[in-house]
C-alpha cells in the first residue's frame, strides 16, 4: 500500500507539449508511473515521449482510463484545466504550476471537493512513492523505497531531505510536497490520516515553513490522532517579520505563524523538531535504530 | 502583494460604489489651494499624507484646514516628511464630516479556512489588532454563492445598525465583496466605517492585491510599491530578490531551501544582506542572471546553494562561471558554492577548475562564507 497513488495509478499530463510538461512526463515514466495521456487543447493526434495526445481531459479518460492529472498549465489557464479534469472524472490532480492567483485556487478548491476530488498543490513538487508511482516533478535519484512518510511544504528543501533519509541508508514510503502558496488543496491535517492508515509507513518527517498555521494544525491532529513518530523541520528561523520570502504564504502576521510557534506547538506534540535540515535523516535513523533495538 | 495608498483606495470604493467623502489627491501646495478654492474639495477639509504606514493622526501627517491658504499651508507642511522611512509625495484632501460611530469592516483570505473571511467590529476607528476578540465578528464567506443576505444582517446586527442604515450596510458588504473578487485584492479593508447621520461612509480605505493575478490587470504595474530598485530589476526577470541588512549574498533555488540556508548562515554568526530564490528552476541561464545581479547589491561574500533537480549540475557551474568572469574586477566577491543533484561530481569539478570553493556538505560551506565574508575588506 502506498499513499494517494499507487501501481493503478494512471496519469494524464495536462500541458504535455509545453517544456515542463514534456521533461517531466519522460521523469515520470523513468520512475515507473503509468503516464497514459497527455492533454493540450488543439495538438490532438501528436505523440509526447510516446504518449498520445488529446483536446480535452474527457477524451484522455475515455481513451485510456486515467484516473489522475498532473497539471503543467500556465497559471492564467491553471483553473479551467482543474475544472476540467474534476468534470472528467478525474479525482487526484497534482497541480505543479506557480503562481495561480488564491481566488482562482479558491473555487478550484472548492469545486474539487464538492465534486470528491483532491487537489495536491499548487505550486508543489507532487507525490512520489518510490518504486510504485510518481505524479510530480520530485527528482527521481533522491528516492529509495522505504519506510519514512514525507510531508511538506517545501520544494527543493524536500529533495534536500529526502535525499539525506537515503544518504542515511534509509527509504521513502511516500513523499508528498503539499506546494507553498496560502490556499493548498492538501494540507498537513489532510495528509497526515492517510499516513497513520499506511502499514508502509513507520515514521514521518514533516517539513514546515513560516507563514500561516498549517504546523500548529498538524500539531494539534499528531497530538490526539497520530500514533508514528515524527520528526520536523520549519525552514525560515531567521526570516525578518513582514518580508516576503518567496512564496506567498511565507508571511508572519500577527504573532501567529513564527517559527517558534510553529516548533512549540509540534514539540509539545511529541515531534522531535530538528533545528537545521541536515539533523532531519540523523534523527531519522536515530529513530530506526531504537525501533530496532527495542 | 501590491498595497495600494488610501486615495487608489478610494478610487476603488468609488468604482464598486462605496460611499466615501468628496475629494481630490494633490502633489503640490498650490494644487491643494486651487482644489479647496474651486469647490472640487469642500471645505474644512482634512488634508492627509498618503503612505502606506498606519499611525499618520498622531504622526502629524493629517492636518485640518478651513479655507484655501490654510490648505495650501498644511499640504505643504506634509509633503516631503519623512513618514516612518516613506517620503509623502501625495496629498490626500477631502470634506470634513459629522462622525457618529466608528466601525470595522473587511475581507481577506483565512488561509485555515481555505476561504475569504468577512470580518467586523462595533469598534472602529482604532488598531483592530488592539480590539478585543471577543468584540470582533469573523464569517468565512464561500466563493460560490458570494456574500448572503443572511450574512449581511448578521454583520448589521454586530455593528448595531438598523432601519435605513442596515439597509446601506447590506449593499456596502456586497460591494466590498463585489471589489475583494473583481480586483483580486489580498484584503480589503474600512477602519473607520463612520455613520454620518443616516449613511455610512468610509472614511480610510486599506486595499492590497495580489500580484498573482497581475496578469488580468495591466493597471497593477504603474502602482509604485515599497521595494528597492534591484528587487524591481528582479521582480522583472522573476527571480525572487530581497534585501537585509548584512553582508552574505545567498542565492538558491526554491523558498524553504532559501530560508533553510539563511537560518544555518545565521546560526554561524553570518549575516544575510541579500537573498535571491531562482524560484523552481535551476535553468543556467537564470543563475548567470541571479548571479550579475546579486553583484549589484555589492556583497562581502556569496553562498550558492543549488539542488538540481532536473537540470544538471555541471550545466549550472558553467553557467556560473561564465557569469563570474563578466562581472569587473573590482565588484569581484569570495564565492562559496554548493551545488547537488544530478552530475553533482562533475559540476564539483568544473568550479573547482575555476577557483570556486565547492563543499557538499551544508553547514561545511555555511562555514566557509561566513568566513570569508568575515575577512574581506
Amino acid at each position: 500500500m502506498s499513499v494517494l497513488v499507487d501501481r493503478d495509478t494512471r496519469v494524464v499530463v495536462q500541458g504535455i507539449t509545453g517544456h515542463q510538461g514534456t521533461v517531466h512526463a519522460a521523469q515520470m515514466k523513468a520512475f515507473g508511473t503509468q503516464v497514459v495521456a497527455g492533454v493540450t487543447p488543439g495538438k490532438a493526434g501528436s505523440v509526447v515521449e510516446g504518449v498520445p495526445v488529446f483536446d480535452a481531459v474527457r477524451d484522455a479518460v475515455e481513451r485510456t482510463g486515467a484516473n489522475a492529472s498532473c497539471i503543467f498549465v500556465p497559471a492564467p489557464f491553471a483553473k479551467d484545466a482543474l475544472l476540467e479534469s474534476v468534470d472528467a472524472g478525474i479525482r487526484l490532480s497534482v497541480i505543479v504550476t506557480e503562481h495561480i492567483p488564491f481566488h482562482d485556487m479558491l473555487v478550484m478548491y472548492r469545486y474539487a471537493r464538492a465534486n470528491g476530488a483532491r487537489i495536491v498543490g499548487p505550486n508543489c513538487p507532487g507525490i512520489a512513492s518510490p518504486g510504485i508511482s510518481k505524479v510530480g516533478i520530485i527528482p527521481n535519484v533522491v528516492f529509495r523505497p522505504g519506510r519514512v512518510g514525507v510531508i511538506s511544504r517545501s520544494g527543493t528543501l524536500t529533495y534536500e531531505i529526502v535525499n539525506g533519509i537515503k544518504e542515511h541508508g534509509l527509504g521513502q514510503s511516500t513523499c508528498i510536497g503539499l506546494g507553498g502558496d496560502p490556499v493548498v488543496g492538501t494540507s498537513f491535517v489532510d495528509a497526515l490520516p492517510l499516513f497513520e492508515a499506511d502499514p508502509e509507513t513507520d515514521l514521518m518527517v514533516l517539513v514546515g515553513e513560516i507563514g500561516g498555521t498549517a504546523e500548529e494544525e498538524a500539531a494539534e491532529y499528531i497530538r490526539h490522532h497520530f500514533t508514528k513518530p515524527v520528526v520536523a523541520y520549519i525552514a525560515g528561523r531567521s526570516a525578518p517579520p513582514g518580508k516576503r520570502m518567496g512564496h506567498a504564504g511565507a508571511i508572519i502576521a500577527r504573532g501567529r505563524g513564527t517559527a517558534a510557534t510553529k516548533v512549540e506547538a509540534l514539540e509539545a506534540a511529541g515531534a522531535r523538531v530538528a533545528r537545521f535540515p541536515y539533523e532531519v535523516p540523523q534523527m531519522v535513523a536515530e529513530i530506526v535504530a531504537a525501533r530496532a533495538h527495542g | 502583494m501590491v498595497k495600494l495608498a488610501e486615495w487608489r483606495g478610494k478610487a476603488l470604493f468609488r468604482k464598486y460604489g462605496i460611499p466615501v467623502p468628496e475629494g481630490q489627491v494633490v502633489r503640490s501646495a498650490d494644487e491643494a489651494e486651487r482644489a479647496a478654492a474651486s469647490g472640487s474639495v469642500p471645505l474644512p477639509c482634512v488634508v492627509k499624507a498618503q503612505v502606506l504606514a498606519g499611525g499618520r493622526g498622531k504622526g502629524g501627517a493629517v492636518r485640518f484646514a478651513n479655507s484655501p491658504a490654510e490648505a495650501r499651508e498644511a499640504t505643504a507642511a506634509i509633503l516631503g516628511l519623512d513618514f516612518k522611512g516613506e517620503k509623502v509625495r501625495e496629498v490626500l484632501l477631502e470634506g470634513k464630516v459629522a462622525v457618529g460611530r466608528e466601525l470595522y469592516l473587511s475581507v481577506t483570505l483565512d488561509r485555515g479556512l481555505r476561504a475569504p473571511v468577512l470580518i467586523a467590529s462595533a469598534q472602529g476607528g482604532v488598531e483592530v489588532e488592539s480590539v478585543a476578540d471577543a468584540a470582533i465578528d469573523r464569517q468565512g464567506v464561500d466563493p460560490f454563492p458570494g456574500i448572503t443576505g443572511y450574512e449581511t444582517r448578521r454583520v448589521a446586527k454586530v455593528l448595531q445598525l438598523s432601519g435605513n442604515l442596515a439597509q446601506e450596510l447590506a449593499a456596502l458588504v456586497r460591494d466590498l465583496w463585489a471589489l475583494f473578487q473583481g480586483e483580486d485584492a489580498e484584503l480589503v479593508e474600512i477602519n473607520p466605517l463612520a455613520v454620518v447621520g443616516e449613511h455610512l461612509v468610509a472614511l480610510d480605505a486599506k486595499v492590497i492585491l495580489e500580484d498573482d493575478a497581475g496578469f488580468r490587470h495591466p493597471e497593477y504595474a504603474e502602482i509604485q510599491d515599497d521595494r528597492t530598485p534591484l528587487e524591481e530589476i528582479a521582480r522583472e526577470k522573476d527571480i525572487a530578490f530581497v534585501q537585509l541588512d548584512g553582508n552574505i549574498g545567498v542565492i538558491a533555488n526554491g523558498a524553504g531551501l532559501t530560508m533553510a540556508t539563511l537560518d544555518v548562515l545565521m546560526e554561524l554568526g553570518g549575516k544575510p544582506g541579500v537573498f535571491l530564490d531562482l524560484g523552481g528552476t535551476d535553468d543556467p541561464k537564470k543563475v548567470t542572471e541571479a548571479f550579475l545581479l546579486m553583484a549589484e547589491a555589492h556583497p562581502k561574500a556569496v553562498f550558492l546553494n543549488i539542488f538540481g533537480g532536473v537540470t544538471r549540475c555541471d550545466t549550472v557551474a558553467t553557467g556560473l562561471v561564465a557569469a563570474m568572469q563578466q562581472v569587473p574586477a573590482a565588484n569581484r566577491f569570495p564565492l562559496v558554492a554548493r551545488i547537488r543533484g544530478n552530475n553533482e561530481q562533475e559540476g564539483i569539478a568544473i568550479l573547482r577548475a575555476a577557483g570556486v570553493t565547492s563543499v557538499s556538505d551544508l553547514r561545511a560551506s555555511a562555514q566557509a562564507v561566513v568566513a570569508a565574508a568575515g575577512v574581506s575588506p
